[in-house]
């Protein structure tokens, strides 16, 4: 068998294993969907006197979809491979004539496809509860897919690497504590113009905020980039910045990369 | 006889505690081979090199012709490892990952004749965490053989099992050495080693101490034997180099059967704590350590 039918046969494996995980299909997959219900339902009263282009499900969709996009890839990720490493599995798996190369193909698809159905739940609650209109120019899609994509890539490397700096045991304080500070001054749970301009630029350090506002050039109107840091939606820059979070990233997790427990070699 | 693996002065440190220390060992294609030795030996280091896993710091090894630390996926293709630490899994059934494993194999074997052969068939469709500690262990060696392997590496398979359940292991592994596979395991029972190696090689402290069948390890053959009977409800004993010619004695004396005869010689337990002895009070040290 070659590394791409074992790849596709490992991710066949881990979506298994995923969806086995009642945990992790509630806190990476299922969370920024009850999370952007809530959000309609309780800021719904904030949004009445304007206009009724800006709703409570318009205003924080961009962030629930970016906050899903590292939910799914980095968190998933930093979890899973650090378990892997500890438990054995991963030495299990080094044992095999298996490539490496389809471990990582088997992890690149789970991400996708449960990123995808993350990101097609949330359009379809958005659009047909909270009546948030969709995109109807050509270019506003092709941004969602690049940012989803760059997103994806460079949460996905950037959580394999991230899961080398701790053990199966608190792994999962390391990326959640984190996580949530970073959603939090990222523009996800807090519209982004309250947050203050120095915490801005903190967020700005982090990739969280720019696929937050690339998603909000895709869904919000185009007037609303004015309470952007830099009064437009830098869309370039956004491509930009994510893709050497993808490279970078990729080259700390091939770098760091370890297949056995510290201190068993 | 082809040699499988061939090992030259290998020597392995960790900071100032020599956990291999110059050995030197071949073990022979279609041969079931046994590292005996207690806790610390430096048995799993040993195996840990010749799978690949650990470096060493000096010597040469050949594990089916190929130097392991330098071994490309091809080698892997033609061994099978049960590693002594056994975990994670636990969201999968035994069948899924055993389909999925032998998927990476060349030519593998049929998964539903491994699932029979490691005695899995009730519980090939259980969730892994929901396996007894033997039944895991099972899955362990099913996972290794399920490449079809040359070569098995065998790291104290049978620690923790009931005697029915060690039983059934050692004909699962026996029927394997029959079919040709070559096996190396460690084991610190000495009966595993007695029932299942061709020959036992006993270390201690990182060293290679007696190398022999496990019939005439540490010159047991030639040691004296212990005949013993009952007669008139006294147990008599008698330590001989020719216990035949004692029983045929002792047959010529009593009209039938002699009662409660026994010719028994140094057990493999008795030569083996000989042998190991002077190392024990080390290796525990190095444990607790």
């Amino acid at each position: 068998m070659n590394t791409l039918a074992i790849g596709l046969d490992r991710t066949a494996v881990e979506l298994r294993m995923y969806s086995r995980e009642k945990e992790a299909v509630f806190f990476s997959f299922l969370f920024p969907v009850l999370l952007l219900s809530l959000f309609s339902v309780i800021f719904s009263g904030q949004f009445a006197d304007g206009d009724g282009t800006m709703t409570a499900g318009r205003y924080f969709l961009p962030g629930m979809i970016a906050a899903g996009v590292l939910l799914t890839s980095f968190q998933t990720m930093a979890l899973s491979v650090a378990t892997e490493r500890d438990d054995g599995t991963l030495k299990r798996l080094r044992a095999t004539p298996m490539p490496a190369t389809s471990y990582f193909l088997g992890k690149v698809g789970l991400v996708a496809v449960s990123a995808i159905l993350q990101l097609a739940l949330l359009l379809v609650l958005a659009w047909a509860l909270y009546d948030v209109p969709m995109p109807t120019e050509g270019r506003r899609w092709l941004l969602l897919a690049a940012v989803f994509g760059l997103g994806l890539v460079g949460g996905t490397v950037l959580g394999i690497a991230y899961s080398s700096l701790s053990t199966a045991r608190s792994i999962g304080a390391v990326v959640i504590g984190p996580m949530l500070v970073l959603q939090f001054i990222s523009g996800v749970y807090i519209g982004w113009d309250s947050v203050p301009g120095w915490l801005q630029q903190v967020a700005a350090l982090f990739p969280l905020k720019w696929i937050a506002q690339g998603m909000r050039a895709v869904f919000y109107p185009d007037d609303m980039a004015a309470l952007e840091m830099a009064g437009v939606w830098e869309s370039d820059r956004v491509l930009l910045v994510l893709a050497a979070w993808a490279v970078g990233g990729l080259v700390l997790c091939v770098t760091t990369f370890r297949w056995y427990k510290r201190g068993t070699v | 006889m082809t040699t499988a693996i061939r090992i030259r002065g290998l020597t392995k440190t960790y900071g100032t505690h020599r956990a291999v220390d110059d050995l030197d060992l071949d073990v022979h294609e279609g041969e079931v081979f046994a590292f005996l030795g207690p806790n610390g030996a430096g048995k799993t280091t040993v195996v840990e090199i010749l799978e690949g896993f650990r470096t060493r710091d000096a010597g040469e090894v050949s594990v089916l012709g190929t130097d392991p630390h330098r071994a490309p996926r091809a080698w892997r293709d033609r061994i099978g490892i049960v590693l002594q630490s056994t975990g994670g899994l636990d969201l999968l059934t035994p069948r899924e990952i055993l389909r999925s494993t032998s998927r990476a194999y060349s030519t593998p074997r049929d998964v539903e004749e491994v699932i029979v052969a490691t005695g899995l068939t009730e519980k090939a469709d259980a969730r892994i965490s929901g396996l007894s500690g033997g039944q895991r262990r099972r899955l362990d060696v099913a996972l290794g053989i399920v490449g079809r392997p040359e070569l098995l590496f065998l790291d104290e398979p049978t620690t923790g099992f009931d005697p029915q359940a060690r039983r059934d292991f050692w004909d699962l592994i026996r029927g394997l050495a029959g079919g040709g596979t070559t096996i190396l395991l460690t084991t610190h029972y000495l009966d595993e080693a007695e029932h299942l190696a061709d020959r036992v090689g006993v270390i201690a402290a990182g060293r290679l101490l007696a190398l022999d069948t496990p019939a005439a390890l540490g010159g047991r053959q030639s040691q004296e034997a212990t005949v013993s009977w009952e007669e008139g409800g006294v147990r008599h004993t008698v330590r001989t180099a020719e216990p035949t010619a004692e029983v045929a004695r002792l047959a010529a004396r009593f009209p039938g059967e002699v009662p409660e005869l026994t010719v028994t010689r140094p057990s493999l337990e008795d030569t083996y704590l000989g042998l190991i002895a002077p190392h024990v009070s080390d290796a525990t040290e190095e444990v607790l350590a």
